[in-house]
This record gives structure tokens, sequence and C-alpha cells, in this order.
């Protein structure tokens, strides 16, 4: 295990703001890496605080061995793709996830989770969740919205997300790939075994119901 | 950016949340300038998080003289015909025509920008009154503050953009870092001055010195020529790094794209920056600051 650490150090803005109040995890407390090649890794860290994780960034193979599930943010999946390739961090990735580790992807992370693409242009995938996806499904930036959205197995009333040049599932590939919610009746979070997906962001409202939905399975998964 | 609790299935578009939540997504990224669609699409293949469209790279505007202005619609329409990642536009600072215009194209995010002619010179675009976002230029903390008090859902530093020099990219970096340490220690007296001094929106002053940051995504611009020049920047606090003439106007743009890039992952690894920074060929010339007229200087346009 290589050395954990706790406070993000992605931007200075977040050291400068080291007054933010967050809760100290417990001791035992879940390790949950995001994936900190770009994208909106600081909000996920914070989710992640405030669901009673320990979480820390992963860039490289030395920070993937040290946790027990990852988030795969938002940001721009030709880019994160390209950087895990680049970095060699891909196969090391793909095997984890094969091996169980429970994996988490957001608009882009869903689409790096995705093991097909709805376009011409060939770009770099993890892969691993049976769903065919299209990217900016929704449109281009000016049609990006917030929303209320009832999420199977989610309780306490519609979640509050943000859709930003999101994506969405074209076609399930596979029948234990469950549907946990719908927009215009096509997938917008899927859950596969130990993947969950969604096509926006949890991570930007506030909403952190789904985080510490993640951060239980992750505990769970130490006990199998 | 607090819950609002929602009703299902009630879309908003234009909000202020999808607005910054765009920024947010592109942060620990580079943005780069393009002319057209094949300088695009290197760009998207280096691993560029956006591509800004212009008619010239402001290294070139210099040379050239003359007014400078939003792109050519044609242009920006095989821009974004080219790649699948977003697309930001330029327009001159209080042009809220060209504005409508770049919004009526479908570009993702606007830059009102200091490096074209400005149109307007006492005034900037109510950006409130549009759905797409806006990006603004700004050399201290004041000048963001105005910005997002206009409606602006990014700010990035200005520097001296064209000049290949990070020197004053570095120098609007400190500023505005600086400024908001700053404010963070003042009592709520002080903080009604500082407003005053800043010249900036009361609220927005007391709501920076509570949460010790900008309420969105800073980034930095004007100068960056070198994988080095992008990692100091993001070491001064920058969340990401726009670079215009310092890629198409090097010896070997595909390598040096990839290698800032790479170096704004790993800005705290310089075994990294080392890496990627050998065998890059020719960086642009630059030019030394204090040689500009005072008129050749863009950060001092924006009011």
């Amino acid at each position: 295990m290589s050395q954990i650490t706790t406070t993000s150090r992605w931007t200075p803005g977040e050291r400068l703001a080291g007054r933010v109040p967050l809760p100290e995890p417990a001791a035992g407390a879940p390790i949950v890496g995001v994936l900190a090649l770009q994208g909106d890794v600081l909000e996920h860290l914070r989710a992640l605080r405030r669901c009673g994780a320990v979480a820390t960034e992963v860039r490289t193979t030395d920070h993937l061995d040290a946790v027990e599930g990852l988030i795969v943010p938002g940001g721009e999946s030709t880019t994160i793709g390209k950087l895990l390739e680049r970095f060699e961090v891909m196969e090391p990735l793909r095997q984890r996830i094969a091996a169980g580790m429970p994996t988490f992807g957001t608009c882009a992370g869903m689409i790096l989770l995705s093991d097909e693409l709805e376009q011409e242009r060939v770009q770099p995938l993890i892969g691993g969740l049976a769903v065919r996806t299209r990217r900016n499904a929704f449109g281009r930036q000016v049609a990006s919205f917030d929303t209320g959205l009832e999420v199977a197995g989610i309780d306490g009333g519609p979640m509050d997300v943000s859709f930003i040049r999101a994506p969405r599932v074209e076609a399930v590939l596979e029948d234990e790939v469950e549907v946990l919610a719908e927009v215009d009746g096509y997938p917008v979070i899927v859950r596969q075994g130990h993947l969950l997906a969604t096509a926006f962001h949890p991570e930007v409202t506030g909403d952190d119901r789904l985080h510490a939905a993640f951060v239980a399975q992750v505990r769970a998964a130490r006990r199998a | 950016m607090t819950s609002q609790n929602p009703s299902e299935g009630q879309h908003q578009t234009g909000t202020t949340r999808v607005k910054r939540g765009l920024a947010d997504m592109l942060k620990g990224g580079v943005i780069m300038d393009v002319v057209n669609a094949d300088q695009a699409r290197i760009a998207e293949e280096a691993g560029a998080v956006a591509v800004m469209a212009l008619e010239r790279v402001p290294a070139d505007i210099r040379k050239d003289g003359g007014v400078a202005r939003m792109s050519d619609p044609d242009m920006i329409d095989e821009i974004i015909e080219a790649v699948s990642i977003p697309v930001m536009a330029k327009v001159r600072i209080g042009h809220f025509v060209e504005a409508q215009v770049i919004q009526s194209l479908g570009v993702d995010y606007i830059d009102e920008s200091e490096v074209l002619t400005p149109a307007d010179e006492s005034h900037h675009i109510d950006k409130w009154r549009f759905d797409v976002p806006f990006v603004c230029g700004a050399t201290n903390l004041g000048e963001a503050l105005r910005r997002l008090g206009e409606g602006a859902a990014m700010i990035r530093s200005k520097g001296e953009a064209g000049t290949g020099n990070v020197v004053e990219a570095t120098r609007h970096m400190r500023e505005i870092t600086g400024e908001i340490r700053r404010l963070s220690t003042m009592d709520e007296a002080e903080l009604y001055s500082a407003a005053k001094e800043h010249r900036a929106p009361v609220d927005l002053v007391l709501e920076v010195a509570e949460t010790g940051r900008l309420p969105v995504v800073l980034f930095t611009a004007g100068g960056i020529a070198t994988p080095a020049d992008a990692a100091m920047m993001m070491q001064l606090g920058a969340d990401g790094v726009f670079v215009g003439s310092g890629i198409f106007k090097s010896g070997n743009p595909e390598q040096r794209a990839r290698a800032i890039v790479e170096a704004t992952t790993h800005f705290e690894d310089p075994q990294v920056i080392a890496k990627v920074s050998r065998g890059l060929g020719e960086a642009m010339v630059g030019i030394s600051i204090d040689t500009l007229a005072d008129e050749q200087k863009y950060a001092s346009r924006g009011w």
C-alpha cells in the first residue's frame, strides 16, 4: 500500500479553503479513489468525504493499488482515455475492475466504462459495462439542464442532478444490466454488479445519496 | 450551488449551475487556440479538453495589427463538425451581437476576450441574458468579481497573449490568489472597504472571504509556451490552462500540445515534466514585455 493523502491537492483554491468543514473519516473507513487525470475530481472527493469515506486521488498504478473502490469523474472522456493509455494505467485499471473493484462513473465516467460507443470515431475506453452509449446525446452546452430524477432504490424523493453535455445509454447489451432511471425513454443510470454509471453529475449538486450508496457498496465488497 | 428541491422531470436549461458546471468538467485540462479544423483535430488528438476557435492566434494579431473580430461562422461550423470536445469562441469586449451570433452557432462557451479589439470602452456584455456560458479574463480579484457580477461562469487570468512570455500570467495568478488570501483574514468592516477598493460586488467579496476561493473555476492564459510554464501555473493555483500561440507557433505542434497536456495532469511531478520536455524542438520565439508599447498590452483592455 502506498501513502494515502486524505486532503486534495488538486486545486490551491481548495488548499486556501482548508476551512471548508468536512468530517474526519472514522477508523477503518473504506478507501475510495477518484481518477484524477482530468475532470471534476474535487467535487467527488468532497462528496466522498461527506459520506464518511477516505477519499484519495488516483493518478498512477501505485495510487490504484491503494484503493478499495474508484470513481471515474466527469470531464472529457477523450482526454481521460488518452491519458490512461499514455501513463499506462489503462490495463491495470481494467484488471482491477475485472477482479471486482466497485467502480462508479459519472458522465465522462459512464462513457469510459461503456463497452461500446454510438459513434464512428474511435477513442480509448476502459469498458466493463455492457451498454452502448451516445456522447453529447442531449445536444451541445445550451441544451445542458438541471432536473429532478426519481432513481430506483434511492429513497427521499427525486434526486437533484445536472446533465452537462451529457451522454445517455442507447442500448443495453446484457440482461444483467439494471436500469435505475430514464430520461426521454433512454437509460441515464445503470448498474451491473459492482459497476454503477450515471449520465448526469450528482457531484455538483450536493445531493450525496448515490455517493452514500456507493460507499456502502465498497464497504460491503470488503466483507464479501 | 445548493440543492433546490427539484421536482421530477422539470428540465431547466441555462442555469448558473450548468454554466459553471461545464467549466468544472474542464479542470485539470488544456484548452487550445485553433484557427481551422485541422488544428482542432490535432488539439483533440493531443488530449485538449476544449478548443478555442479564433480567426488568428494572438501572435499573428500582434504582427498583422488592424481590428481583430469574431471568427467567420463557416470556420466555427467546420471546427464544431471536426471535433467531439467542447468548442469555445472569442467575441470582442462589449460586442453583444457577436455573442448572439456565436451562441446561435451552438458554441459551448464564449470568451469575451481582450485579445480581440474592444467594441465598447466602458461596458462588458450583460452575460446573464445568454444561455451559453462565458469565460472572461482578469488581471486581479476585483476585475474577476466584476466579470462574475455581469454573469461570467468561468475566469481566466489574462497574462499577455501572443508573447510566449509567462511573466504576466504569473503576475496575474499571484494577484488573484494573493488577494483572495488577504480577504480571508479580514473582519466584516474591512471586507466592506475591500469591496470598494476592488470595485467589486459586496456579496461576492463576502463569499470569497468565507470560502477562500472564487465561486467559479479559475484557468490561466496568456504566454504559456512550455510544459513547465503550464505546470507552474497549476502550482500557482490555476484549475487549468489556455494555450494560444504557444502550440501552433512552435516547431512541432503535435508533440508540444501533448507534452503540455501531460505536464498539466502531473503538474507536481518534476520527473514527468522533464520527460515530456525532452526533444520538443523550437518553442515560439517570444517577446519581452518591456518592449511592448502600452497600446499593445492587451491585458489593460477591460474595465
